[in-house]
């Protein structure tokens, strides 16, 4: 009885966080010092959509992902993650994160297998638990081989792919990506962008993309534009190009980031 | 990635004592694998205080002489006296090498793995903190052993019950290293770590020369050595190789060790650390 109680309840919960924002941002601003990097910044994401977050260098996309994984604290605004405050609850939201970082964070000096069983430890996952993960998530990746070789000997892309699995460890429920693809060649780019893709598709992650790479968005995305620290679109691309005033995402990215006024003035 | 979408959310359930364990082990495993992989750094924690073991303590033993004081019954070689004062010196060295590990793996992104953890942050710093201390009596230990063959001889109880003595100074220090990180932008700044840290915590103190000598010849350094936290690290060490306790040095090693860990938990708050202010400016 009690038993069936409390799975009842687990169900209900998992019910009611099926139904809220995957991510939800409310007037969120940060300054560094009198430098404004974000200026009330309000958008959300629904459970199982793939949103890309657009900006220039310097448009504040990593100081949005900082705050988001509570590296730095929300000084103003709010944010939520399934409905879990990051600051006021950030054991519960950072639960149902995964995070790939701009810079590596893979520890070099370690095998791909240490460095995945450290991930999956602090996620409080039990060993046999862990290693059962592990080698399915690299074999579907088609790098099983590569498991107990240091980090070191592998490839910028290869490296990249490591650290999505690392992030897919704890089974989260929005995963987070920072500039995944920068750096690689085109088609490594193309094949972690499809793999990421794949997993919305398939079971319903939710995917926050940050990118300065227009070619990366697709038809069906969300899309966010970020431009010096303030948002200037946020829906699905054809209501975002619209609203630009545009006729493809490109030119309404170049149009809200004033790159197109910039190429204007060169012409003249 | 043909099959990586199988793994589906799934509930999320809170954390038991279990995967605390499960967390603790994994900081503990990854820092013994890196110290593992550092062989350089085993060597060189080993090679300084056995510099200071076979060739300053043998030329300064016919200089310093050592009175019969606490915890000694009988008087002493100049080389048994310093050799707490070593072992404190391999965990002041080490708790600094520790913090400049973060330093390291702050500005190589590693710190952030550690970070976005789901655990409370005070109890990744601790578990990060043990196993800094770990790594550290380790390195004790094999230089007391090395000490051992060179005639340095504590009773043979001593060697057991300088354990929990070790392991309370190796928190002070390795705590307080903890917080240093904290205060250290960039790796660079670390050689002001050597120069306004170490080497003044260890030289005002009673590691190298009783107190009562240093009062002789300096009473202000004396009031100074007694402010040194690591004073009473290296007699707390000192005391417990002869199955004592010294409750000064006991109280004071816990007090700072209480404090250190609450300034470093202070210093990684997001909403409070500094280590978030020293990260400003460089991010966009």
């Amino acid at each position: 009885m009690g038993t069936n109680a409390g799975l009842r309840n687990i169900n209900d919960k998992s019910m009611q966080e099926a139904n809220l924002p995957a991510l939800d941002l409310a007037s969120v601003s940060y300054a560094y010092g009198k430098r404004q990097a974000l200026e009330n910044v309000t958008f959300s994401i629904a459970p199982g959509r793939f949103a890309v977050l657009l900006g220039l260098n310097g448009a504040g996309k990593t100081t949005l992902f900082s705050l988001i994984s509570h590296l730095f604290a929300t000084r103003h605004g709010r944010i939520h993650v399934f409905g879990h405050d990051i600051d006021r609850r950030p054991g519960d939201a950072l639960r149902r994160l995964g995070i790939v970082f701009q810079a590596r964070t893979l520890d070099l000096d370690l095998s791909v297998h240490q460095n995945l069983s450290y991930h999956a430890s602090l996620h409080g996952i039990r060993s046999r638990e862990a290693n059962r993960r592990i080698h399915d998530l690299m074999q579907s990746i088609d790098m099983s081989d590569r498991l107990h070789e240091k980090a070191r000997s592998l490839s910028g892309g290869q490296i990249r792919r490591v650290e999505i699995v690392r992030a897919l460890l704890h089974e989260p429920s929005l995963l987070l990506l920072d500039e995944a693809t920068v750096g690689l060649d085109i088609k490594s780019r193309a094949t972690i962008l499809a793999d990421i893709r794949k997993l919305v598709e398939e079971k319903g992650i939710s995917v926050l993309w940050a990118t300065h790479l227009i070619d990366e968005v697709s038809h069906a995305d969300q899309v966010i534009v970020l431009n010096q620290g303030k948002l200037v679109a946020n829906g699905p691309v054809h209501e975002v190009v619209k609203n630009a005033g545009a006729v493809t995402i490109n030119e309404a990215f170049s149009r809200l980031t004033g790159i197109y006024a910039l190429n204007a003035g060169n012409r003249l | 990635m043909t099959d990586i979408a199988s793994h589906a959310p799934i509930g999320h359930s809170r954390f038991g004592v279990m995967n605390y364990l499960v967390c603790l082990k994994g900081i503990l495993i990854r820092e013994g694998l890196r110290y593992l992989n550092q062989r350089e750094r085993f060597i060189s924690s080993l090679v300084r205080p056995l510099l200071w073991l076979f060739i300053f303590a043998a030329g300064f033993r016919q200089v310093l002489g050592v009175s019969i004081i606490p915890p000694y019954q009988t008087y002493v070689l100049y080389e048994v006296y310093i050799t707490p004062g070593l072992c404190g010196m391999i965990l002041l060295f080490s708790g600094m090498q520790s913090s400049l590990s973060m330093v390291y793996d702050r500005e190589m992104g590693n710190m952030r793995t550690l970070l976005v953890s789901p655990f409370p942050r005070w109890f990744l710093l601790v578990s990060k903190l043990l196993a800094g201390v770990a790594v550290s009596i380790i390195q004790v230990y094999a230089f007391l052993f090395i000490a051992w063959f060179w005639g340095v001889k504590a009773p043979p109880s001593g060697y057991l019950l300088t354990l929990p003595a070790l392991f309370l100074s190796g928190m002070m220090l390795g705590a307080l290293g903890m917080l240093l990180s904290s205060l250290i932008k960039q790796l660079e700044n670390f050689a002001g770590i050597m120069n306004f840290v170490i080497f003044p915590m260890y030289f005002a103190s009673s590691a190298l020369y009783p107190l009562w000598r240093v009062q002789e010849a300096s009473p202000l350094l004396y009031k100074i050595c007694l402010l040194n936290p690591f004073t009473y690290a290296v007699e707390l060490v000192r005391f417990a190789f002869y199955g004592q306790i010294e409750w000064t040095s006991l109280a004071v090693v816990c007090g700072f060790t209480i404090v250190f860990i609450a300034g470093a938990i202070i210093a990684y708050d997001p909403s409070r650390g500094l280590v978030i202010k020293k990260q400003e400016g460089g991010n966009n």
